[in-house]
């Protein structure tokens, strides 16, 4: 197997016996990139130099008996975390040249451990979308199949891992785009509880429901990753004061006795049938682990998009009225007056999604508007989180499908925003509640493409999580392919 | 009809956005289909429910009022689209 083909744990073993050098590990990723990337395109920009120098200092480290799983691993960031001195464009036209002056908690982090930054992944527009169709630097392609989306809002981070063009990587989720996409690329995708890991230096979307979380290519290295990303952080002010345990130590458990939740209303209409099949093996493969599976019941399910449409489009209303062309990012030319530079700059520099979603959010916001649609979501948010407190009176975790449908085909869905808001539908009920989930690849359709489960445990379970997770993929046994490229 | 042509140009004047009559158009009839949607929003009986505005409990998150490093001048101006002075320069805003 190549270096980039590896995983986080499989190479640290590697190079902590000398059998191999970070050197070598990210000149093998950046050998990948240079023949896949222009059938991908994973990333809006490259630091390769950048990356050789830390690879040097990181043999040093590992020389000098550094015990950090991380250290010299080769790691790909969403461009949506700031890193000093490289650009971050979220994707869009109006930060196109934007050069961040400090770096995200969760880099600092990162380069603390001695983990090799590679480059910044594509992503949907400001995060919005769940294709990565929206970014003004062009669409990321499924590395199962070219012609088909890779999930999004952080399609970039997940076809990157799913194609080795790294090792692991960072993604957000808001509504679902780190669990979407590592389902319809196949890899692993953790979104931790809110207020687990910093968002400071996260560029924010929707502040209630944002949240940082890895894409990685077994559960193993999701537990390495949490490991590092996860931290009170006094820069954050809704980070938590909660002990981080060693997500490690849950790895290599049993489910003996836990109880599984199978919600009702995650198997109705619209569900592909193959994802179905796939899904209701998953259950089994935990009831054999011994695990007992019974039905719990999430009533307000059918109203998760439509609340979290106006939540996250109302909190990304008031976000993005920071971009106005004053202090940094896109400028429009020749703006007579203040408001007219205002309005040509934001005009010129969003894309079509994010204009429709500021807008509809101002509206939601606006006068006579504010009871009728921002606070009755709030309220119906309100019975969502309910819903979970009680499902998780009767079980441990629950067992859902992550998204209802393997991967569409690119333009699919681009022209009928609803649709795509729904293909979001088994996701966004965490974000909404603040929970924990993480998928895992449960599967391929008869196309070859990838199909993922979920799990979801209450506010900072994720331990649970990396514990069940772990012992499906050991039990499963799902066949190992990589994708043809 | 949700939403009319009227209403979506004062949202767009409220969200600093202009569009074409053509964008308008097209942005009037999405944007109605999704309010609608989220019409299904009223089927839930929510009297009585405290709006949830944070996914978990918080609360202010103070701190000490000590000085502590920050970034330069220099480095919090780098980004600046017209910079003169020390300054952020924008155009005119008083007749």
């Amino acid at each position: 197997m190549e270096l980039n083909q590896l995983t986080i744990h499989a190479l640290r073993d590697r190079l902590r016996a000398g059998e191999t050098t970070a050197v070598a590990a990210a000149e093998s990723v950046f050998a990948r990139i240079d023949a896949v990337e222009e059938k991908i395109h994973a990333y809006i920009s490259l630091v390769r130099d950048e990356a050789l120098k830390t690879a040097v200092d990181a043999d040093r480290r590992i020389q000098n008996g550094d015990q950090s799983d991380l250290c010299g691993i080769p790691v790909a960031l969403k461009d949506i975390l700031c890193t000093q001195g490289f650009k971050t464009t979220c994707g869009s036209h109006i930060l196109h040249n934007f050069v961040p002056p400090y770096d995200a908690t969760v880099v600092t982090a990162l380069k603390q451990a001695g983990a090799v930054l590679v480059g910044k992944t594509n992503m949907d527009e400001f995060a919005m979308g769940s294709s990565t169709e929206t970014s003004w630097f062009g669409v990321t392609r499924n590395p199962w199949d070219p012609d088909r989306i890779p999930g999004g809002s952080s399609g970039g981070s997940a076809a990157a891992v799913a194609a080795d063009e790294c090792i692991a990587s960072l993604g957000t989720d808001t509504g679902g785009s780190i669990r979407q996409p590592a389902s319809l690329c196949g890899v692993v995708g953790m979104k931790p509880t809110y207020g687990r890991v910093s968002r400071f230096g996260l560029i924010a979307f929707a502040s209630s429901l944002d949240q940082i979380g890895p894409f990685t290519k077994d559960v193993e290295d999701c537990a390495i990753m949490m490991n590092t990303i996860c931290a009170y952080d006094p820069k954050d002010s809704t980070s938590v004061k909660v002990d981080v345990p060693d997500y490690k130590s849950f790895l290599n458990k049993d489910i003996v006795g836990w109880t599984v939740g199978i919600p009702q209303e995650y198997f109705q209409a619209g569900i592909d049938p193959e994802v179905l099949a796939a899904v209701k093996k998953a259950t089994a493969v935990v009831e054999a682990a011994g695990a007992r599976c019974v039905e719990v019941t999430l009533p307000h399910t059918d109203y998760c998009v439509a609340v979290y449409y106006i939540v996250a489009t109302a909190e990304a209303s008031s976000n993005l009225a920071r971009y106005d062309g004053v202090k940094f990012g896109h400028r429009a030319e020749n703006a007579r007056d203040l408001l007219k530079m205002y309005k040509k700059t934001r005009s010129e520099g969003f894309g079509a999604e994010v204009k429709r979603r500021i807008m509809l959010g101002t509206y939601a916001l606006s006068s006579g508007y504010y009871d009728a649609y921002y606070k009755k979501a709030s309220q119906v948010r309100a019975r969502v989180k309910e819903d979970f407190d009680n499902a998780f009176r009767q079980c441990d975790v629950i067992l859902t499908p992550t998204s209802p449908t393997p991967a569409f085909k690119l333009g699919e869905k681009t022209d009928d925003p609803l649709q795509m808001y729904l293909s979001d539908i088994y996701t966004i009920s965490a974000n909404l509640a603040g929970i924990p989930g993480i998928s895992v690849p449960c599967g391929f359709s008869t196309r070859g493409l990838p199909i993922g489960v979920q799990f979801l445990a209450g506010h900072f379970a994720e331990g649970k999580l990396l514990r069940i997770a772990h012992v499906y993929e050991q039990c499963a046994a799902i066949e190992k392919r990589r994708p043809a490229l | 009809m949700k939403i009319n042509k009227e209403e979506v140009d004062h949202v767009a004047h409220l969200s600093r956005l202009e569009f074409s009559e053509e964008e308008v158009e097209k942005f009037t009839l999405q944007m109605d289909k999704i309010l609608s949607y989220i019409d299904k929003l009223n089927q839930v009986n929510t009297t009585g429910v405290e709006p949830m505005t944070h996914a978990i409990p918080t609360a202010n998150a103070f701190r000490e009022d000590i000085v502590t490093p920050s970034l330069t001048d220099d480095a919090a101006l780098v980004n600046g689209p017209e910079i003169r002075d020390g300054s952020f320069r924008v155009p005119k805003v008083i007749e």
